[in-house]
């Protein structure tokens, strides 16, 4: 989230699309509750099923599911073309003014492909998107955005295609409804009014996953919503620790989001040269530029004294990525042979993966698995998948399986990431039962166990283990309290920072992440979560109720906010030029003479509004990207079907699906078409469960009892299914069946002038726990984003037969 | 504040509240237009009031076409959401989609038929706030109240013979607790409190929907039972039959004619048939068995 959960209480509009807050953040929902009930707030539900969240709504329309990037290209478009945008914003916080070179091709001209594609690579040559550079070596920008190559005109011109009846026709909606729901989105882009929006997986889970996220994060730049209590772009995420989890790494990040490394990138200088941007703008404070302070001191925390200015702080030792290691590509590694054992924590790969069927072949293929967790799940036990997940014989599994017991989130201490960014301290509840294990414990023991293998036994690289710092008064199980220091970060030798003058002293716990250095004197394992653990102590623990920001609910002193404990990132945005907030009635900062004040800046306190220094700090811009080189598919959010799809792409029938999905090769990676499979079908969660876990609980499954398949009436009739009639459902990798669950919720869709049918059924079920029933992933294409290698979970063919 | 849970009336038991101390009536408000059917306060009503018992759980019929978590309310689950599809017709001729949750429990009725209708002394008693609650330990399952209630809430169990509902949390509200179910509601569309602060904050919040498209909008409180304990916000308020509310709940005739004529009437006939027995031994003395006499001649 770029706001907080509570700040959703302060909007005017709150558009929900991609997500489904009242049916899976059901808590968190009560604050879209409280402004429709205080603020008389509008609530906007989009989505292709009239879901528990639309029943509360007060506007719902129903899409086919994958074309959200349609839907929100023609809010965009409705917006440029009834002049319903922001104009002061757009023009001094965006890169709308921005020039972009000469060459560049946009889809519309070029029958759907921007230029540069190659076709045998299945990607682009993005040197046609770039900025126009001045002598200078800024961006050239018009600030009057006249200027034909100017990003507002282009984006103009792009999303100009998108006319409310190419969005019914895409979408499958009417053109009345979308007006209707246009009309609202785009009523926030008066200075004083904010909206929201709230998504989740029903964006991530497509093969345009990111464009989605991009697509909604320009309607609310050109709305002026983004960086303002009551507005933001707000990712719902689904797991209590899920934003902690990607804030402290993934296969293509490291802590903090700093970059993973590359083989070119053999040396630390050529790490923090190519990862450390150039600003773009005078005015950008491009707080990237900070980038070897946060990867040395992250250094300094993984190997301590072993790394040091001579071995480039032993830069070499951190793995290089050569190639995509996301976690499909992990398990089609293991499919393939390549990768030989997996360990699986708090995970269920068998049930979380695309493709059930061929995660586990490709488990059965491993030498050994570890999975450590509280349940036998379906991974756990992949070598007793029934039959109809096509096992081998159980007889020819090599794998050697281990099942660790692993304790629970309410048997640990530790701490939560939320949505919200917030860092909460929680406290073991119950010891865990019989053997279980904390992780932490878990992973020492494994530590301690491969360090003295490595010493015995030696090895092809033996000092990123056996050198790690590793310096936790019980080595075995580590004090997580002891850990959060580490991340928060120390000071190892003392210094005077050169621009505060303020002394430091070894040992002492650094204030925040503004005095991390280069030069290994300090130590912090993630720079962004730095300042939660200070001299002041462990700051996730604070629970203080007191809302210090005049009812708009910031709660400094509750938690810790990473960064910096920042409640609303990108706040400069929430104050005009001259730092005046655009609504008083919900400031976020402002400037008050000498300097800003309220929530906590993002931004130098002591900048003056006349200096002009862009908001966006992150950016190299220095302002909030209508136009985005960085995307893989283009530099402006097209729509491209579903990988999987009905009908040819309305708008260039020769590139219908994103043209760069990531796809694969086994022979059991098949993806269907629309003669064989002709229905939408898509996934969803329900309130009662939580993921694979709570079929194992017997009071949860009794509140919803077995697997389903949601069907429209009018199907059920043309198929002769009745409430409660067997069916099965099948894509080109597999089949499920069910109970039919026919309803008025789901409607037929005009498609292109053609009726497109639509079902969907939930996860939640599979062959292990109390409650058993089929893995809604035995149908899920593997087809993944580009850009995010999520795969498409949310939109894929089938066929519906009576079973 | 812990409620004054003295008690106003007892079935089957003439005898007036015995209670001086005075207390305001509470209530639960349900605001359906802010209801999620999240289920929390099922979940909630399971677990406090120990009602959890996985083999009946597996016995209870799933409903499909639904999200309902069962069709009925039972002996064990007290506190059903009722999912119901509906189509309205709008007076410009659109129709529009409405998925309605409410949930169902007892009403905890100002004039409640169970109490009317159960002749066992003391197995219903309603508190002087109101609250309606089963003294199963009294309870003869005779199911009379089943009949009694036009809501159709209490339900008999199979095992112990005894009749079941809500109780309102009685043994939190003793405690100064609002009801497990209020506890755990996140979006506050359960709100607990005294009737009368109930009743403005639904006042306002229909306003407020009046305005925003919900012209029917309307508080049920039915006024056939003299209003009740829980009390609902309806978006389309004319029509409560939509949500499985009754349109006009009253107490069945048949228990207003058991308790308002018949009953009565058969005291009477006991009361006159008690006092021809004095009247008769007054005249006349005891009445003495013919055989009796024989033996206690033999005796003597």
């Amino acid at each position: 989230m770029t706001n907080n959960w509570v700040d959703i209480k302060n909007a005017d509009v709150i558009l929900v699309m991609g997500g489904n807050p009242a049916e899976n953040h059901p808590c968190g929902f009560k604050w879209a509750i409280e402004a429709k009930k205080t603020r008389n707030a509008k609530l906007i539900c989009v989505d292709p099923r009239f879901n528990r969240t639309a029943a509360v709504s007060d506007q719902f329309v129903q899409i086919r599911s994958g074309t959200d990037i349609a839907f929100l290209a023609g809010v965009m478009n409705y917006m440029l073309t009834n002049n319903r945008i922001h104009k002061e914003y757009v023009a001094n916080y965006t890169n709308a003014p921005f020039l972009i070179k000469e060459g560049l091709l946009l889809p519309g001209d070029n029958d759907g492909l921007f230029s540069g594609f190659d076709p045998q690579k299945r990607a682009y040559d993005k040197s046609t998107w770039a900025y126009e550079m001045g002598t200078d070596n800024f961006v050239k920008v018009d600030m009057t955005l006249e200027d034909p190559r100017c990003v507002f005109q282009l984006m103009k011109k792009h999303y100009s295609r998108y006319t409310a009846e190419m969005v019914a026709s895409i979408c499958g909606c009417s053109k009345e409804d979308f007006l209707k729901a246009a009309e609202m989105i785009s009523s926030t882009y008066a200075p004083e009014k904010a909206g929201t929006i709230m998504y989740a997986l029903g964006w991530t889970h497509h093969s345009s996953a990111v464009q989605n996220i991009r697509a909604a994060a320009s309607m609310q730049l050109l709305l002026g919503n983004v960086g303002r209590p009551g507005g933001g772009v707000n990712a719902l995420r689904g797991h209590s620790n899920i934003q902690g989890a990607t804030d402290m790494n993934q296969t293509h990040t490291l802590p903090g989001y700093l970059k993973m490394p590359k083989p070119e990138w053999q040396s630390l200088k050529e790490f923090i040269d190519a990862t450390t941007p150039k600003k773009l703008r005078p005015n950008s404070m491009n707080y990237w530029e900070n980038t070897d302070k946060f990867m040395v001191s992250m250094l300094k925390a993984f190997w301590g004294s072993a790394a040091t200015t001579e071995n480039d702080f032993a830069y070499s030792w951190l793995p290089k990525m050569d190639r995509d290691y996301s976690w499909v590509y992990i398990y089609d590694g293991a499919y393939n042979g390549i990768v030989k054992g997996v360990f699986s924590f708090g995970m269920n790969p068998v049930g979380n993966g695309p493709h059930s069927k061929k995660m586990v072949q490709a488990l059965s293929r491993l030498d050994w698995l570890v999975v450590a967790e509280n349940f036998e799940t379906e991974t756990a036990s992949f070598w007793k998948a029934p039959k109809e997940y096509d096992p081998p014989a159980a007889a020819q599994i090599k794998t050697e399986v281990f099942m660790l017991p692993a304790a629970n989130f309410a048997e640990k201490d530790g701490v939560f990431t939320n949505s919200s960014r917030w860092l909460q301290w929680k406290w073991k509840v119950v010891d865990p039962p019989g053997d279980a294990k904390a992780d932490q414990e878990i992973i020492g023991r494994l530590v301690l166990k491969l360090r003295e293998l490595y010493n015995k036994e030696g090895g092809k690289l033996p000092d990123p283990v056996v050198k790690m710092a590793w310096n936790y008064s019980n080595p075995v199980s580590p004090n997580l309290e002891e850990v959060a220091k580490e991340v928060n970060g120390k000071v190892l030798e003392d210094f005077t920072d050169e621009k505060t003058k303020v002394d430091y002293k070894k040992g002492q716990q650094v204030p925040g992440y503004a005095v991390l250095r280069a030069d290994g004197k300090t130590l912090s394992g993630n720079w962004l979560h730095s300042g939660y653990y200070t001299e002041a102590g462990n700051l996730a623990m604070r629970r203080n109720p007191v809302d210090d920001s005049g009812g708009l609910g910031a709660y400094h002193n509750w938690a810790f906010n990473w960064p910096a404990n920042r409640r609303i990132m990108y706040n400069r945005a929430s104050a005009d030029l001259n730092g005046k907030p655009w609504d008083p009635k919900r400031p976020g900062i402002w400037w008050n003479g000498e300097k800003w004040v309220g929530d906590v800046p993002d931004y130098k306190p002591d900048y003056k509004p006349e200096e002009m220094i862009g908001p966006f700090i992150m950016n190299p811009e220095g302002v909030g990207k209508l136009y985005a080189v960085e995307m893989n598919e283009g530099p402006f959010p097209e729509h491209y079907e579903p990988y999987e799809t009905p009908v040819d792409n309305p708008l260039h029938p020769k590139v219908s699906s994103n043209p760069v999905t990531k796809l694969f090769k086994t022979k059991m990676d098949v993806y269907g078409t629309r003669d064989k499979f002709p229905i939408v079908c898509t996934t969803f969660r329900l309130t009662e469960h939580f993921h694979y876990w709570t079929k194992h609980e017997a009071i949860l499954n009794q509140l919803q009892q077995e697997f389903f398949v949601e069907i429209p009436e009018e199907l059920a009739k043309e198929k002769g299914i009745k409430h409660g009639d067997r069916v099965k459902v099948s894509s080109a990798r597999g089949s499920v069946e069910g109970k039919a669950m026919v309803t008025k919720r789901i409607r037929p869709l005009k498609v292109a002038g053609q009726t497109v049918w639509q079902i969907g059924f939930p996860i939640h079920w599979g062959y292990a726990g109390k409650s058993v029933g089929p893995l809604a992933n035995t149908l899920t294409p593997t087809a993944l984003d580009p850009n995010s290698s999520t795969p498409e979970y949310k939109a894929f063919l089938v066929s519906l037969d009576k079973a | 504040m812990p409620s004054n849970m003295e008690l106003r009336r007892i079935s089957a038991t003439p005898s007036p509240a015995t209670g001086v101390r005075t207390a305001p009536t509470v209530a639960k408000m349900i605001d359906t237009t802010t209801c999620i059917g999240c289920k929390a306060c099922e979940v909630a009503c399971q677990e406090w009031n120990d009602l959890f018992n996985a083999d009946i759980a597996l016995e209870a019929p799933s409903e499909f076409g639904s999200y309902q978590t069962m069709p009925d309310l039972t002996a064990n689950f007290w506190n059903l959401i009722r999912f119901n599809e509906h189509v309205e017709k709008r007076p410009d001729g659109s129709e529009k989609f409405h998925w309605l949750m409410a949930k169902d429990q007892c009403m905890h009725c100002e004039d409640p038929g169970c109490l009317k209708a159960c002749p066992a002394p003391g197995a219903i008693v309603q508190y002087t706030n109101g609250v309606v609650d089963f003294q199963q330990e009294h309870c003869i399952g005779c199911e009379y109240c089943v009949t009694g209630c036009p809501f159709d809430i209490p339900r008999l169990s199979k095992k112990t013979k005894k009749v079941y509902k809500c109780t309102l949390c009685t043994d939190r509200l003793a405690y100064g607790l609002e009801p497990a179910c209020i506890k755990a509601c996140p979006t506050g569309c359960l709100q607990f409190g005294t009737k009368e602060h109930l009743v403005q904050i639904a006042n306002a919040r229909v306003e407020q929907l009046k305005h925003n498209g919900y012209e029917k909008a309307a508080i049920y409180d039915p006024p056939g039972v003299g209003g009740t304990g829980v009390i609902y916000v309806l978006g389309l308020g004319d029509q409560p039959e939509l949500y499985g509310l009754p349109n006009d709940p009253h107490v069945p005739w048949t228990v207003s004619v058991w308790k308002h004529a018949l009953k009565p009437i058969g005291s009477l006939l006991m009361i006159g048939a008690l006092l021809g027995t004095i009247i008769h031994y007054v005249r006349y003395g005891r009445n003495e068995a013919p055989g009796m006499r024989k033996v206690d001649r033999e005796e003597v």
